[in-house]
């Protein structure tokens, strides 16, 4: 079932098939404690104004995204609708990657989860080296069409569950959710790489390319950080990356002490508990 | 009883810590807590999981004042220290601490003011430390005198419990660390584990530290049934089911800790 059919479903004057007005009655009993959310009051039509879809369904046309399908109003329609907005309201509009908004949710939930199930996850702050000089030579038309190459390649070279964002101007930031600390450095590079080998036609016969300079940082493991910390670490470790001479990826050093497979070896090695190491 | 240890004499503080999340690490210090104070001591547990703390939602503890009022000065050291079903103390970090969740000179010195205020009231302080091993975890560690670990059977666990005891030998210079296994499968299984990591301890530890690392063994948890319906209940397990082989395996572990009070 959708989430729609849980929610009281909108009246909406006029533009509207096939949905009823909400029945039903308070069903708390009379000397009830309040909820925070007092169930709403049966509506009569007359309570709210018509809706004002057109707005919605022209942002979505301008977007080039289909007008949700089947009979208006109804509300597997208006959920359509409303998916649509939300995708549209995530996205960047220039590159399609997640944008800002999206990007700071997924980063709260990810600091949540890594709190709690103690996975390590990684953030990879991403940045284009020298970005103002591809404005300066091939206009900015070409900043953006070399911002939409650089999307790409970080898009091509991390996994479907990462989420990649655009994070202000030439800045991109990427989530790693569950990714090991000795993979740090090896996701870092193949981003970097395939930035660095992608080229965009910026004119006919004229093609651009940049390289990128990116710092990363792991959430702690166990400990509820919070986002404006991960970020910090990992902006420092850009800093580091733009400072020691860009086109480089630098990698907080998880402050932990490793385990060697040795003394792995013999912490498992002769006991029961061989084949589980 | 054993010792009981004069007024004038400061509490041992106990760090209990796992180096991996939910092994049971606050289940472990509560009850131990209720069974140190079964045998008359006055015990306190501090919450000290600054991220996630969660002593007050395991014994369903109000009102929820916390460190962290302590810190902004809203209310005295004294009315945050709230009593406990099981006859003992504690006082809660707070999640209103994650800004804390990185450790400042500020934090350092707030922990350790607080700790030397409490002290002289208690006979044991348990430390109830986050998991993981970061800097403010550690930190809180190097405040007590004697550290617990609490580790499961599981490959994870140990790992993570060996890194820590590893870190602690290191950083710390301990040269002895207390060690409980909680939710063993079979009788008997907390000692082999004892024995595996005090082999590698043995092997690759002490030599760096050019003396011996002791292991003690306070002993076994059982993966109880109870253990598991007094975590659903909200309740003390010594409180919801005291005859259950898991309160027995606790308070075996309360006596040993006690007897082996430096």
């Amino acid at each position: 079932m959708s989430a729609a059919a849980d929610l009281e479903q909108p009246v909406i004057r006029g533009a509207v098939r096939g949905v009823d007005a909400p029945g039903g009655t308070d069903r708390l009993p009379r000397n009830s404690p309040p909820r925070v959310n007092p169930p709403r009051r049966p509506a009569s039509a007359e309570q709210y104004p018509p809706l004002q879809l057109d707005k919605a369904l022209q942002l979505l046309r301008h977007a080039g995204v289909e007008a949700p399908q089947g009979a208006v109003g109804t509300a597997p329609w208006m959920q359509e609708l409303i998916d649509s907005l939300c995708e549209l309201s995530s996205r960047d509009p220039l590159t399609g990657l997640a944008n800002r908004r999206a990007f700071e949710l997924a980063l709260a939930r990810e600091v949540d989860r890594v709190a709690r199930a103690g996975e390590p996850a990684l953030m990879l702050l991403v940045d284009i080296d020298h970005f103002k000089r591809v404005n300066d030579r091939h206009g900015h038309a070409a900043g953006d069409l070399v911002l939409q190459t650089v999307a790409r390649a970080l898009l091509a070279s991390v996994r479907p569950m990462d989420t990649v964002a655009r994070f202000g101007g030439e800045e991109f930031a990427i989530i790693l959710p569950n990714c090991p600390a000795p993979f740090g450095q090896a996701v870092a590079e193949r981003v970097r790489r395939r930035v660095e080998r992608a080229t965009t036609e910026v004119a006919p016969g004229v093609l651009a390319e940049v390289t990128v300079s990116i710092g990363g940082a792991f959430a702690p493991a166990w400990v509820r950080s919070s986002p404006a910390l991960w970020i910090e670490r990992a902006d420092r470790e850009l800093y580091r990356a733009k400072s020691s001479g860009r086109n480089r990826a630098c990698l907080e050093q998880p402050p932990l002490s490793q385990v060697s497979a040795e003394e792995k070896g013999l912490l498992f090695g002769s006991s029961q508990y061989q084949d589980l190491s | 009883m054993n010792e009981k240890p004069g007024p004038a004499r400061a509490a041992r503080v106990i760090a209990v810590t796992s180096g991996k999340g939910g092994v049971g690490k606050t289940f472990v210090s509560i009850n131990l807590a209720a069974a140190l104070a079964e045998r008359g001591s006055r015990v306190l547990v501090l919450d000290a999981d600054l991220g996630l703390a969660n002593v007050d939602v395991v014994l369903n503890l109000l009102p929820k004042v916390t460190l962290h009022d302590v810190f902004s000065g809203k209310v005295a050291l004294d009315d945050a220290v709230l009593p406990a079903p099981g006859g003992f103390s504690v006082l809660l970090a707070g999640s209103g601490l994650v800004e804390y969740s990185r450790l400042t000179a500020d934090l350092r010195e707030r922990l350790q003011q607080t700790l030397e205020q409490l002290r002289p009231h208690y006979d044991l302080v348990l430390l109830d430390t986050g998991a993981g091993i970061s800097d403010v975890v550690l930190y809180t560690i190097s405040l007590a005198d004697e550290v617990l670990v609490v580790a499961t059977p599981e490959p994870t666990s140990l790992t993570d419990a060996y890194a820590t005891i590893k870190v602690l030998a290191t950083q710390q210079q301990r040269h002895g660390v207390h060690l409980l296994v909680n939710q063993a499968a079979r009788a008997g299984e907390g000692r082999v584990i004892r024995g595996q990591l005090q082999q590698v301890v043995d092997r690759y530890v002490a030599p760096t530290m050019g003396q011996p690392l002791k292991l003690d063994f306070l002993g076994e948890v059982p993966d109880d049934t109870a253990v598991r319906d007094s975590v659903q209940q909200r309740r003390l397990l010594l409180d919801a089911f005291p005859g259950s082989a898991a309160a027995a395996a606790l308070r075996a572990a309360a006596a040993r800790l006690a007897d082996d009070a430096p």
